[in-house]
């Protein structure tokens, strides 16, 4: 039992803090100790991501094989950890500004972190279904933080509705496999779903469930909610939500068609081909007519779903490991790009129109410059990291036979670089706007779109060397 | 010195970095300091890369001064020069110190204009050098950005419309090329180029969808390959984006599209196709034959009615590229060695063109024809080197214009006379379009009233055009030592190709007969 709770230490400390922080701050001074409350989580996290990503490479099980401790959840757990401590650190000075700076925020984004800690690890269906629960009940709450925008709540409860119509699914899912496999537990299911033996209520189990991991993962025909609450939400909460959640949910789905369902990779892979083209698509067309760019950035991260669903599709080992370098650079850009939105402001309140970024060139030339690294990345062009991601999806295609998803792919990424493409013309000889934006000093903002816009272009050198791990996580998840 | 090649490209970018970086400012100071920093390293680099061309060994047809890195997922960073590249790589050296020198007039964001510049020189020395697939793939494709920028922000009035137009379409054509370079990547299990020229992709006969593809896996790369390089060439009917991103770009944008970045297609075609891909390459020719040919023939005529002289002189790029693509699917000594000629000389003249274009377009501010005319009675030394420069590109002999197309019409006439002798027609109707923009806009009285105070070229720009002169003539009068550059590597090439396809079972009809009809006649 010790060694149970041993393995789960890390989530425990997190948990531990999460709620200690909550009633620390419920008897004291409330909402002043936010500030405060925030840097210190974010701490924590980047601790406990070096105490992961220096942990032992060994597989171990706890729980009666419940909870995998394996290099793929480490991987996957040092990438959502950090991707979350620094968007904690980049909300502060929005938040504090429009005085949302609520004690709660931390704490509900460390919650969500534990239930996506949860998720990577799950070696069983309770297990995937309590994490999967814990981050997005955090997460519903989050997106209504704003309670007098009618936008916020509105995305809150949209989220909510629909997310719950997915946990629904899901959980119908895998109750159907549960009575077709006689088990919850993965190891159980693997045996029990073999290529060509698999029952048709199998079947049906495993579609359900890919519908319900493909609305957290927001790829089509799922996706419906993502624009909306992305648009709807505090900016920072939808930096957030373009970052960890994605890793996490496109984590458990990883684990879930290879731990679960390994044994029968003929019968997933054509759904998930299918899933990535139709999000692929739908990401690059629907962007066309958006202007405000956080919708633009939802409708990228459905494009950018479907493009790391592609080496999932693949269904082998190299395909895994495209997914997780695709995860980790996608984090990358998806930071850069969401702090300089969130510099985006005009008299004090933020915008989200393109349009406002006319000749923003001329006034900012290092950040535009940066920017406009991040957003050819995002579009898949060389020389930035972008590339990479997509090389490497493509490459597990081609192995896995599947040159016509290659061809569909690049297609796509041809028509998506239409918007990101806009969004520099506007930057760089597009017509200056009636009134410039806001001269937004935020050096921490700043420094980071700085830093990720040289590290897409830096990074083509090694990648800032995930490629070992990453090829070491998949090895391990793939039987 | 072992690693030359990376030098010599990274070292405009080098200078681009410390133009970012150090300079301040956008006053006149920090313009001129820009211009002329820009000047010294494009200029330095032409010097190291004469120190390439003094290494060179042409009677070695391996790569020479290879460089080999590891990188990452399998793949290298590896350089290397053959006779193909070589010279490519002298030009564009070569051309770059002009460009830069022929936007000394520019005065927006001066700063940026020359980073642009440089970044893009410095990509598309490594598209000439590169030798491991992704590794091209990587430079040939950012160069579309630093492209994109310069259309889009020093351009014209409809600069928008062919910025975009320029970046999607090419885009369009690379991304299928990366997907049969990792086709081949997955064949076989290398991106080294110079392993891959040596790899034989199957070609035997399969159907996708029920069609019947001759040629097999050979066929479907050339064609994926064939998409993007011929949109870059650009080959009709997919050259529509060439027009306009001409017309829009700034005259050194203009220069280094058509004197450069034109040559990435055919340099493509004779380092992938005609090497990877002989049996692909064969069974496509007579394809890429008609196209050329109707190239050739309908540009030229469009060239005919155009009244924007830039889009005139694009036209007449497409018309002459259509003979490279000619020569290299020719793929007889002749053919390649006059495609090679033809595109460097097409540099010279076409950049030059430009050049001219864009000295009358500074003093007026148009480049509409109707808006010139007697030009010849203010500025004789423009109507000088104007009218040498539409000679040469009409291919009078004497210029380097001539040899590239005689060489191409003769490699072709060998391997499909019909083709050739369509193709021939080109030749008139150039000089009827090339002639007649001449009469046009330098002949004839000056009558307008707004041209009245213009002035003749200076000294600066008269110093552009001189080695550009002299280029045109010597290597006109005197091929030799480009020809000799590039002869063993284009032979070893020819060779290679021709026991490809007779082994394949795809010996050449029309060539043999041309063969058993001339030992009969002997």
């Amino acid at each position: 039992m010790s060694a149970d709770l041993t393995l789960i230490l890390p989530e425990i400390v997190l948990a531990l803090f999460a709620m200690g922080s909550l009633v620390a701050a419920v008897y004291t001074v409330k909402d002043e100790l936010a500030g405060p409350l925030l840097w210190a989580t974010a701490g924590l996290m980047g601790l406990l991501a070096v105490w992961i990503g220096t942990s032992g490479p060994d597989t171990q099980t706890g729980f009666n094989g419940m909870f995998q401790d394996d290099p793929f959840s480490h991987y996957a757990k040092v990438i959502i950890l950090l991707a979350s401590a620094i968007v904690l650190i980049m909300s502060r000075s929005y938040l504090e500004k429009r005085k949302l700076l609520r004690f709660e925020f931390p704490a509900l984004i460390a919650l969500s972190v534990v239930g996506m800690m949860m998720m990577v690890s799950a070696g069983d269906l309770i297990l995937l279904y309590m994490g999967l629960e814990l981050q997005s009940l955090a997460l519903y709450v989050v997106a209504s933080m704003r309670r007098d925008s009618v936008r916020s709540t509105e995305a809150g409860l949209k989220y909510f509705v629909l997310g719950a119509l997915s946990s629904g699914l899901l959980l119908y899912g895998a109750s159907l496999v549960y009575g077709f496999s006689g088990t919850t537990q993965f190891a159980g299911i693997y045996a029990a779903a073999e290529h060509g033996h698999v029952s048709v209520g199998l079947l049906i189990g495993l579609v359900l469930m890919i519908a319900g991991m493909g609305f957290k993962v927001s790829a089509v025909p799922f996706h419906m909610w993502t624009p909306d609450v992305y648009e709807g939400a505090p900016t920072p909460v939808t930096a957030f939500f373009a970052t960890a959640p994605k890793v996490a949910a496109l984590g458990l789905f990883a684990r879930v068609m290879h731990d679960a369902f390994g044994n029968a990779v003929a019968d997933w892979s054509q759904v998930i081909a299918l899933i990535s083209v139709l999000s692929m698509f739908l990401g690059a067309f629907a962007a066309i007519g958006q202007t405000d760019i956080k919708r633009l950035m939802a409708y990228s991260s459905i494009a950018h779903m479907g493009y790391a669903l592609v080496g999932l599709a693949a269904g082998n080992v190299a395909g895994v490991k495209a997914m997780l370098i695709y995860m980790a650079l996608y984090v990358i850009m998806n930071v850069g790009t969401f702090a300089f939105i969130l510099t985006m402001e005009r008299d004090g309140r933020p915008v989200s129109d393109i349009r406002n970024l006319g000749m923003y060139s001329a006034r900012e030339p290092a950040k535009a410059l940066a920017l406009l690294a991040l957003l050819f990345s995002l579009a898949g062009i060389p020389p930035f990291i972008g590339f990479w991601g997509k090389w490497a999806v493509l490459v597990a295609a081609v192995d896995a036979n599947m040159i016509w998803l290659a061809v569909m792919a690049v297609i796509a990424s041809v028509i998506g670089a239409y918007y990101y493409l806009r969004i520099t013309y506007y930057m760089f000889f597009g017509d200056a706007p009636d009134e410039p934006m806001d001269d937004v000093r935020n050096p921490v903002l700043y420094g980071l779109v700085i830093l990720c816009g040289i590290a897409v272009l830096v990074g083509i050198g090694n990648l800032f060397g995930i490629e070992g791990p990453a090829g070491f996580a998949a090895a391990a998840l793939v039987n | 010195m072992f690693n030359l090649l990376s030098i010599v490209t990274f070292l405009p970018a080098m200078a681009a970095l410390v133009l970012a970086i150090f300079l301040k400012g956008s006053d006149e100071a920090a313009n001129r300091n820009a211009k002329w920093l820009a000047l010294f390293a494009t200029s330095a680099t032409f010097l190291a890369s004469l120190l390439i061309l003094a290494q060179f060994d042409p009677s070695v047809t391996e790569f020479q001064m290879v460089e080999e890195t590891s990188w990452i997922m399998g793949l290298s960073y590896k350089m290397g020069v053959d006779g193909i590249s070589v010279l490519f790589v002298m030009l564009t050296t070569f051309c770059m110190p002009l460009v830069i020198a022929a936007s000394w007039d520019v005065s927006t964001r001066v700063k940026e204009y020359m980073i642009a510049f440089l970044v893009l020189e410095t990509l598309m020395l490594g598209v000439f050098m590169a030798l491991d697939l992704v590794l091209f793939y990587f430079f040939f494709e950012a160069g579309l950005i630093p492209m994109f920028l310069v259309i889009g922000i020093w351009g014209g009035a409809n600069r928008i419309y062919a910025s975009f137009k320029f970046f999607l379409y090419t885009l369009l054509g690379s991304v299928l090329m990366l997907v049969a370079m990792i086709a081949m990547y997955a064949d076989a299990g290398t991106t080294d180029i110079v392993v891959l020229m040596n790899h034989s992709f199957a070609t035997e006969t399969f159907a996708v969808l029920g069609i019947q593809i001759i040629g097999g896996m050979q066929t479907l790369l050339f064609l994926a390959f064939f998409a993007s390089l011929a949109v870059k060439m650009p080959m009709w009917p997919v050259h529509t984006w060439l027009p306009d991103a001409h017309v829009q770009a700034p005259t050194a944008g203009s220069v280094v599209l058509a004197a450069i970045l034109l040559k990435m297609g055919g340099y493509g075609f004779l380092r992938f196709c005609l090497p990877m891909f002989p049996v692909g390459s064969e069974v496509m020719a007579p394809l890429v034959y008609w196209m050329s040919a109707i190239a050739i023939v309908y540009t030229s005529l469009v060239a005919l009615v155009q009244s924007d002289m830039k889009k005139l002189i694009a036209y007449s790029s497409v018309a002459h590229m259509g003979y490279v693509t000619m020569g290299i699917f020719a793929a007889n000594r002749q053919g390649v060695d006059g495609a090679i000629f033809q595109m460097i000389s097409h540099g010279f003249i076409s950049g030059a063109l430009f050049l001219c274009v864009g000295v009358i377009y500074d003093r007026m501010h148009t480049r509409d024809i109707d808006a010139y005319g007697g030009l010849v009675n203010k500025m004789p030394a423009y109507a000088v080197i104007f009218m040498f420069f539409s000679m040469a590109n009409v291919g009078l002999p004497g210029t380097s214009g001539f040899i590239g197309e005689f060489l191409t019409l003769m490699g072709m006439f060998q391997v499909n006379t019909w083709v050739a002798m369509f193709a021939t027609t080109g030749v008139i109707l150039s000089a009827a379009y090339g002639l007649w923009l001449y009469r046009r806009v330098v002949m004839g009285d000056l009558i307008k009233e707004s041209l009245k105070s213009i002035t003749d070229m200076n000294w600066r720009e008269k110093a552009i055009f001189t080695p550009l002169i002299a280029a045109t003539l010597i290597f006109g009068v005197y091929p030799a030592p480009i020809l000799d550059r590039i002869g063993p590597s284009v032979a070893a090439l020819v060779e290679h190709y021709d026991t490809a396809i007779t082994e394949a079972g795809f010996a050449r009809e029309i060539g043999v007969q041309h063969a058993d009809a001339q030992s009969a006649s002997h």
